[in-house]
């Protein structure tokens, strides 16, 4: 049995301990918000956070998260919608929305680490792949929230 | 074989009065968990209006990120005349579609085409339902229906200063006849369309919710993970599954002629038991086939002197041995994958009243149906297809329907249980429906004064249609192939196209903006031209449109936008080129700047678009924005073939853009109105030519053949 505290709620998942936590989650817990992309952690659809960290689930055994805090998009804000997913409806970032979960996790870790990020940070920890394109608006939505405004975008 | 059925016996037997089937009608899966709504009537057959006023507007297209969703939403709910703050949608149900004959009309998302070839219906539908509300109301005052008027949701009778709301008079509207020809409004008046309300999709999409088809779950459901002969074509020869059979999970092995499935309780499970599944495939006649067989092939058949003629204006061979200069090129472009980032994926369940569900991604719901009546052997009416949201589609989620088919075989296998397939991506990278590669020749012979007076174009390329869609080719030609050198608007005297069909067996489809390949053609050596005698690009394209040619119009208008042959930051160059379709008009200027390893950056984008109509300018700049990033991909993708299979295998091969690699993009609507034209790939025409010949102009060579080798200039 591995022991996992997922979105504040302890489960005990009798599972092969390599098995990656996305498929844990995915198919063990029936959360389906963090996405299979890639299996190799080249896509970041699968991004979750551990103790606080972006990780990607797809290439973390689920056995080494054991006793950790994961974080997934169902849990990150409860009840309603955290800064990040606010700004990311404002400047409607979206498009196919598959990989939006995980660029809202990537994101709102990053936010956590440094309120105010430069274009050059963003890169660094933006490495999310978006097939639809949806970059410039992840950028707006992201220096919207560091500046503390939910800012109406022109329609 | 269809059944008749009324419309009050559609809504007892769909649920939508009082029972709990209508809520299968909603797409969300998350909805069927939700308590059963209460009764309400269809009042036409795209509009439920509930007795709180909530609006229920019917999509019988697919939403996988193109907007349109919202779009065709907001042409109804401009006609109704109701509260947009009150609207939500839910897919048409292709099973109730064919019971009901094709009352939803088209069901297939693709071609830019969602709105522009719906809009008159469904307008009609918003407007007939209008007046049937307010006919209602009338009736229910005993006033004349002229005399009343709606708005907001809101029926007023001034003279009697009495007010209703359209979920009060809903039943009863829903029992009159519906206008065939209401009286639409004029696009100037619009008040819902033509703005930019937030897109109907987007909440459940942050918070995470499972609206995908990967994300279906079902009592009880299994997983199955899927290996398909590497080599196109080829066969399973024999399978060995001894020690898959013993791992964890695993509940059966799927063996099919072209493929073999696991299944499992859990896909990873089931993806890890295949890997130890020992298959001996029968590649079949293919296996020597590579990328340089398929480029001799090309090569040989533009010598051929049997083609299917495209275009034919004057005498281009006359007229280019008679021409002051000759230039030629030859252009190529390699396979390319879609790279959705949902793979592809399909759940179906073969329950035990005899009936088949089906839930998946896909871009034509019908199709989807038809694939899986086909595949299960049942009657269309005892399948039924749940639209569930994409996870990208560009075009691989319509007319194949592979991963449907497979879905419904595996399943069948497990008949009682759900069972969910999920391609690995390494699976989704190697089995695609690859935007063709070509390779085009083209010749142009100019005057003494620079002038074009000839041009012949010979395109050898695979065809899409002959795969996916035989009987849209027409003497020999296909139009994806052929588009945008068979309808060039520039006026040259002499213009000849020749279309060379080869057809390798790598499978082909229709990646967002089917042909675009001939844009960047095209648009590059015009600008080869016009280098060579000596002219400005944008004056020479301008020289050889007609006014009036709405071409010229977007071509000026980008131009002005981007303030051409106005100074740049230093190491700044423009490049720029025109091309239409999908109903629209479009033009682009790409600056860029290339560092000394030659690396290419694209700094800002300004598009141009002409689509008559704009319905919701927001989503169309969305839509601008991902096909500039979505094809600057190109300069370093692409599939190679190798012992007739696909080398590449996931993203760290074929590797899509990242954010740093964004560019500013500046939309222009220059919209001239009287037409509907598309926007989901229209933007897409223009992105390779435009930088490319930015390329041409920072550093003078010109890019003939992509990707980029190692991804640079060299």
């Amino acid at each position: 049995m591995i022991k996992l505290n997922v979105n504040g709620k302890s489960h005990s998942l009798d599972v092969e301990p390599e098995m990656p936590l996305l498929w844990a989650l995915r198919d063990e817990l029936k959360l389906a918000g963090t996405k299979y992309g890639c299996g190799i952690a080249q896509c970041g659809a699968c991004t979750v956070h551990v103790d606080g960290e972006p990780v990607r689930s797809c290439v973390t055994p689920v056995a080494s998260v054991a006793g950790k805090k994961v974080v997934t998009i169902e849990g990150l804000a409860r009840p309603g919608l955290n800064k990040v997913q606010m700004a990311w409806i404002e400047h409607q970032v979206p498009q196919c929305g598959y990989c939006q979960t995980g660029m809202i996790m990537a994101a709102t870790a990053l936010l956590a680490k440094k309120p105010k990020p430069t274009d050059a940070d963003i890169d660094a920890a933006m490495t999310n792949l978006c097939r639809c394109g949806t970059y410039g608006r992840v950028r707006e939505a992201i220096h919207a929230v560091a500046g503390g405004k939910p800012a109406m975008k022109k329609a | 074989m269809t059944t008749t059925i009324s419309r009050r016996q559609f809504l007892k037997a769909s649920g939508a009065i009082g029972g709990g089937l209508a809520l299968e009608f909603s797409m969300p899966v998350a909805a069927l968990a939700q308590p059963a709504l209460a009764a309400a009537p269809e009042v036409t057959h795209w509009i439920v209006i509930y007795p709180d006023d909530r609006v229920v507007i019917r999509v019988a297209r697919s939403e996988m990120g193109q907007g349109s969703l919202t779009g065709l939403a907001q042409l109804v709910a401009e006609e109704l005349e109701c509260d947009w703050n009150k609207v939500s949608t839910e897919f048409a149900s292709p099973n109730e579609h064919v019971k009901r004959k094709r009352i939803w009309g088209s069901m297939s998302t693709g071609g830019s085409a969602g709105i522009r070839t719906s809009h008159e219906y469904l307008r009609k539908s918003g407007a007939a339902a209008r007046e049937m509300l307010v006919s209602a109301a009338a009736t229910q005052w005993n006033v004349p229906a002229a005399e009343c008027t709606a708005a907001n949701g809101v029926i007023t009778h001034a003279p009697s200063k009495r007010k209703t709301s359209y979920g009060k008079v809903a039943q009863a509207a829903s029992k009159l006849d519906a206008a065939k020809e209401p009286k639409l409004k004029d696009p100037k008046d619009w008040k819902i369309a033509g703005q930019s309300p937030k897109r109907l999709d987007t909440p459940e999409k942050v918070r995470g919710k499972p609206v995908f088809g990967i994300d279906v779950q079902l009592p009880g459901m299994l997983h199955a993970s899927i290996a398909q002969c590497p080599v196109f074509l080829g066969k399973v020869k024999s399978v060995d599954s001894a020690e898959a059979e013993k791992m964890r999970g695993v509940k059966g092995i799927v063996r099919q002629p072209d493929f073999v499935a696991v299944v499992a309780d859990n896909w990873w499970r089931a993806n890890q038991a295949l890997k130890k599944v020992k298959v001996e495939w029968d590649p079949g006649e293919n296996a020597a086939v590579s990328s340089d067989t398929i480029l001799a092939l090309f090569k040989q058949s533009l010598d051929d002197p049997k083609v299917a003629s495209a275009r034919k204006i004057g005498d281009a061979p006359g007229a280019l041995a008679t021409a002051a200069k000759v230039i030629e090129a030859e252009y190529y472009s390699p396979y390319l994958n879609h790279a959705t980032l949902e793979p592809m994926t399909s759940t179906a369940w073969f329950k035990d009243d005899g009936t088949l569900d089906v839930w998946t991604s896909t871009q034509n719901g019908e199709a989807s149906l038809a694939t899986a009546s086909e595949a299960s052997g049942l009657p269309l009416e005892k399948c039924e297809v749940h639209k569930m949201m994409l996870g990208g589609g560009f075009g691989r989620r319509g007319a194949a329907q592979d991963y449907v088919k497979q879905s419904v075989l595996i399943a069948k296998q497990f008949a009682g249980k759900p069972v969910k397939l999920v391609w690995s991506r390494e699976e989704d990278m190697q089995h695609g429906f690859y935007r063709p590669a070509s390779l085009v020749r083209m010749k142009a012979g100019v005057d003494a004064s620079g002038k074009l007076v000839a041009i012949h174009s010979k395109i050898a390329c695979p065809s899409i249609l002959a795969l996916l869609r035989p009987e849209g080719i027409k003497d020999g030609l296909d139009f994806t192939a052929i588009r945008t050198f068979s309808d060039s608007p520039y006026t040259v005297a002499n213009d000849q196209v020749d279309y060379l069909m080869r057809n390798p067996h790598v499978p082909v489809g229709f990646w967002r903006a089917p042909g675009l390949q001939n844009s960047f053609y095209r648009e590059c050596f015009i600008d080869e031209v016009a280098h060579a005698v000596g002219k400005d690009p944008l004056e020479y394209r301008l020289s050889m449109l007609k006014d009036g040619d709405k071409n010229k119009g977007v071509l000026q208008a980008a131009a002005k936008a981007a303030g051409w042959g106005t100074p740049l930051q230093k190491g700044v160059f423009r490049g720029i080129a025109i091309s239409d379709g999908f109903g629209s008009f479009t033009a682009m200027v790409a600056e860029i700047s290339v560092d000394p390893k030659g690396a290419i950056k694209v700094h800002r984008v300004v598009f141009a678009i002409d689509s008559g109509y704009v319905v919701n300018p927001d989503a169309c700049r969305a839509q601008a924005e991902g096909n500039v990033i979505f094809n600057i991909g190109q300069l370093y993708q692409a599939n190679t073939v190798k012992d007739g299979r696909i080398v590449e295998s996931n993203f760290n091969d074929f590797p899509l853009p990242r954010i740093g690699e964004m560019p500013k993009v500046e939309t222009v609507f220059a919209s001239t109105g009287g037409f509907w034209g598309g926007h989901g790939e229209p933007g897409a025409l223009c992105v390779m030519p435009a930088i490319l010949n930015a390329v041409f102009a920072a550093t003078g060579k010109r890019v003939r053949s992509l990707p980029l080798k190692d991804g640079v200039v060299a």
